[in-house]
């Protein structure tokens, strides 16, 4: 679809445009500070951060992988991408959400607190959504799940009604099927 | 014969043992380095003590570290090569960081080397500590906290590369004091190692650049809109672009930043496009059917309202920053690579494919285009009593043909004068804050040009706000003997905001009255400068003539009208063709609208 441009350039930022999530992964030099790159570069051009997530992940190459998810209109993921890009400490970004082969993953802990029927019901959805139980005392459960971020909502979704009282997720990580490589 | 190239090649890779300090020292000199900006201070005094011992390292000392910042900028400009910049730590790398946003702004290549206190004192809130790298991380194209001497020339080396290549801009080395004592191994750039995946692309997209050659060829009313990207690419890229505009027969138009690349001589110059650009400029953006951005980003004060602008064109945008396509407008065909690199192969394209311009449809676009010319946008009224401030850069401009100028600005009307009533026909002669507009730019950088031409005129056109934020370099000019010349277009206000004041806020001057402003003549003489006033037109001719013939540094005061506008003017959120001429500018406040009057 075509978007009408803002009047201004002033008026970019308070149009309703049609958005969507985005998932960067972004290879980067593992010097000091190049988080706060990135982080910085969303914050001062105003760019959402949903989660993210980084770890050295070559030690001899000294790379780390940083996975942001973001939202935004079309062209303002494309403009996320060529700043990411333009960044010195960058070596590689890549665009997994419009990449058929992407796969995405999420691990989240949540604690559900409940007696009675409510405890088995819990324990009979986690067992559903293949989430572990790694805790559990006679008025908790902390279940373990790993999944599509869209499976962890679902999850907690479900629990909630069931006495969920705490989440913590990792955030989103990503990686191409088969055998090519960021 | 052979003696040269093998002191070349030792320099490219020396390696022996010296402390940091010395390496700071000795990789500025490998780098071809022959003049810095700097002020010493607790955290910088090794490399200072360095700096002491080596005389082929000329050193300005500034009074201000965003003067040094400033000045660099100007020698960068004026010369293609980095402007370097030594300051120490805490305020003194605080007080540059105006200086290092004007450089990433406006792209030019900047090496700022910070001291900081200790390594093992860092984040212990030390005397003089700030988080340099912290605060000019978004500031910078990129910088470094070195806190091993092993990694220092490499640093060192690569921040050079950095700032010069791919889009220009500033690097800021930080280094510690301990580590400027350390001792370690220097290597010369040959051997330096690059530590980033850092290759910015040169050369266009050929597909690309031949259908953008084909979509020229076949314009009706192309434009060339071309910035500083042109002249950051050197000046062999401003001679391509004069082949190019003769090959297409398109009109050119440019940026504030792009001013010289084309010559303002040249009967397809339109003058500068945007806000108090060319009437003709403007035009011609609005109604062209191929846009061809060379080396400019679409800044807004470029493109006025943006749903109205250039509504029929198809645009191709040529930018060695690929964030920069597509970032503010739609573009149809953007190629990424350096402005020479590209304007040399459309011009190979071009000549390949056989194309030539579509004679009679151009010929009906320049008639459009001599209609708009014969608007005189650019007309004032003159007056036998008042100086105008037109006149008086009008003035200024003739009297100075025939001379080797260079020009900076600060920034307000009398920039906007400046870019409207000085000519250039050469690159690199016109030095000005365009993005981010800094008052107070004009007066070290011309300390900057003239440092790097000794020999050349160097004047900056200033206003008396703008001149009073950095008017303690005069003290630098006078100590290097550099014979700069300050016009100042005294009109004793805060010229621009007083503009936007009386058109848009209803005349309400909120703190805008330069009060009790000094004497500005008194002033050069305490500084040991020369100083000039002129109140009359009738003496304004003389007054310039003896500034040009001083070969001492001059401050020239030069009272104008004080309630000169600056026109044309593209009112805050309207588009190209609703631009309002000076004589048509009874009541542009009632021609704003609400949302207009919301915008910067």
């Amino acid at each position: 679809m075509t978007v009408e441009p803002p009047a201004s350039a002033y008026d970019m930022g308070h149009r309703v445009e049609v958005e969507s999530l985005a998932t960067f992964a972004i290879l980067v030099d593992n010097e000091p500070g190049v988080l706060h790159r990135v982080v910085g570069l969303f914050a001062s051009r105003g760019y959402n951060i949903e989660s993210l997530t980084v770890a050295e992940t070559d030690e001899t190459a000294h790379t780390s992988r940083i996975t942001i998810v973001t939202r935004g209109t079309p062209k303002v993921l494309t403009q996320i991408q060529a700043q990411l890009e333009k960044m010195v400490s960058t070596r590689h970004v890549v665009n997994v959400t419009v990449d058929p082969n992407g796969v995405q993953r999420e691990l989240a802990l949540v604690k559900v607190r409940g007696v009675g029927g409510d405890r088995v019901e819990a324990l009979r959805i986690a067992d559903i959504f293949r989430a572990r139980v790694i805790d559990t005392t006679t008025q908790s459960f902390i279940f373990e799940i790993t999944g599509a971020p869209s499976k962890i909502d679902k999850f907690t979704d479900l629990m909630r009604p069931l006495g969920l009282v705490e989440v913590s997720r990792t955030g989103v990580l990503s990686i191409e099927r088969g055998e090519e490589t960021l | 014969m052979t003696i040269q190239p093998a002191l070349e090649a030792q320099k490219e890779t020396a390696a022996e043992i010296m402390t940091g300090a010395e390496m700071v020292v000795r990789a500025l000199v490998d780098q071809g380095v022959t003049d810095l900006f700097g002020y010493p201070g607790g955290a910088v005094l090794p490399i200072y003590d360095a700096l002491f011992h080596e005389p082929r390292l000329n050193h300005i000392l500034v009074r201000h570290e965003q003067g040094a910042t400033h000045a660099a900028e100007g020698y960068a400009r004026s010369t293609g090569r980095p402007g370097v910049v030594l300051v120490t730590s805490g305020p003194g790398a605080t007080n540059a960081v105006t200086g290092i946003t004007d450089a990433l702004m406006d792209s030019i290549p900047l090496v700022v080397i910070t001291g900081q206190v200790p390594t093992h004192l860092i984040g212990t809130d030390a005397f003089q500590e700030c988080d340099t790298v912290g605060i000019t991380r978004p500031c910078t194209k990129h910088n470094y906290l070195v806190k091993d001497v092993a990694d220092l020339p490499h640093v060192l080396h690569e921040a050079f590369k950095i700032a010069t290549t791919g889009r220009p801009g500033p690097v800021v080395v930080d280094i510690p004091k301990d580590v400027q004592f350390a001792t370690g191994l220097y290597v010369g750039p040959g051997a330096a190692r690059a530590s980033h995946n850092y290759r910015p692309r040169l050369d266009g997209d050929p597909a690309k650049i031949a259908e953008a050659a084909a979509l020229i060829a076949g314009a009706r009313r192309p434009i060339l809109y071309t910035g500083g990207g042109v002249i950051n690419a050197g000046p062999k890229a401003s001679q391509l672009l004069r082949e190019f505009a003769a090959l297409t027969r398109a009109p050119v138009t440019s940026t504030l930043m792009g001013l010289g690349a084309f010559p303002a001589s040249d009967p397809a110059w339109l003058g500068m496009v945007g806000m108090h650009g060319a009437y003709e400029a403007n035009h011609a953006m609005h109604d062209c059917d191929v846009l061809v951005s060379i080396g400019a980003r679409f800044d807004d004060r470029v493109t006025g309202r943006l749903d109205a602008f250039s509504p029929g064109s198809k645009r191709i945008h040529i930018d060695i920053d690929p964030s920069s396509i597509g970032k503010v407008v739609r573009t149809d065909i953007g190629i990424v690579g350096d402005a020479g690199h590209v304007l040399a192969e459309l011009i190979a394209s071009w000549k390949r494919q056989r194309l030539a311009p579509n004679a009679p449809a151009l010929a009906t676009w320049w008639a459009q285009i001599d209609k708009w010319r014969a608007r005189r946008g650019f007309a004032y009224r003159n007056s036998q009593t008042l100086i105008k401030p037109q006149h008086a850069i009008e003035r200024l401009y003739a009297l100075t043909r025939g001379r080797d100028v260079y020009i900076t600005t600060e920034v307000g009307q009398h920039q906007m004068w400046a870019a409207q009533f000085f000519h250039f026909d050469e690159p690199n002669r016109w030095m000005t804050s365009g993005g981010l507009g800094t008052m107070g730019y004009g007066l070290p950088a011309a300390v900057g040009v003239q440092v790097a031409h000794p020999r050349s005129l160097v004047i900056d056109i200033a206003g008396d706000a703008s001149v009073q934020m950095t008017m303690q370099e005069l003290s630098t000019a006078i100590q290097f003997d550099l014979p700069i010349k300050i016009f100042i277009l005294n009109n004793q206000w805060m010229g621009m905001v007083r503009q936007w004041q009386e058109l848009l806020h209803g005349q309400r001057y909120s703190h805008s009255y330069s009060d009790s402003l000094p004497d500005f003549v008194k002033l050069a003489e305490a500084y040991g400068a020369l100083g000039l006033r002129a109140e009359h037109p009738s003496e304004l001719d003389a007054k310039i003539v003896q500034m040009i013939d001083s070969p001492r540094p001059v401050l020239f005061d030069c009272r104008v009208e004080s309630a000169e506008n600056c026109f044309p003017m593209i009112p805050s959120g309207k588009a190209h063709n609703e631009m309002i001429l000076g004589e048509e500018a009874v009541d542009i406040g009632a021609v704003i609208d609400e949302a207009g009057k919301k915008l910067v």
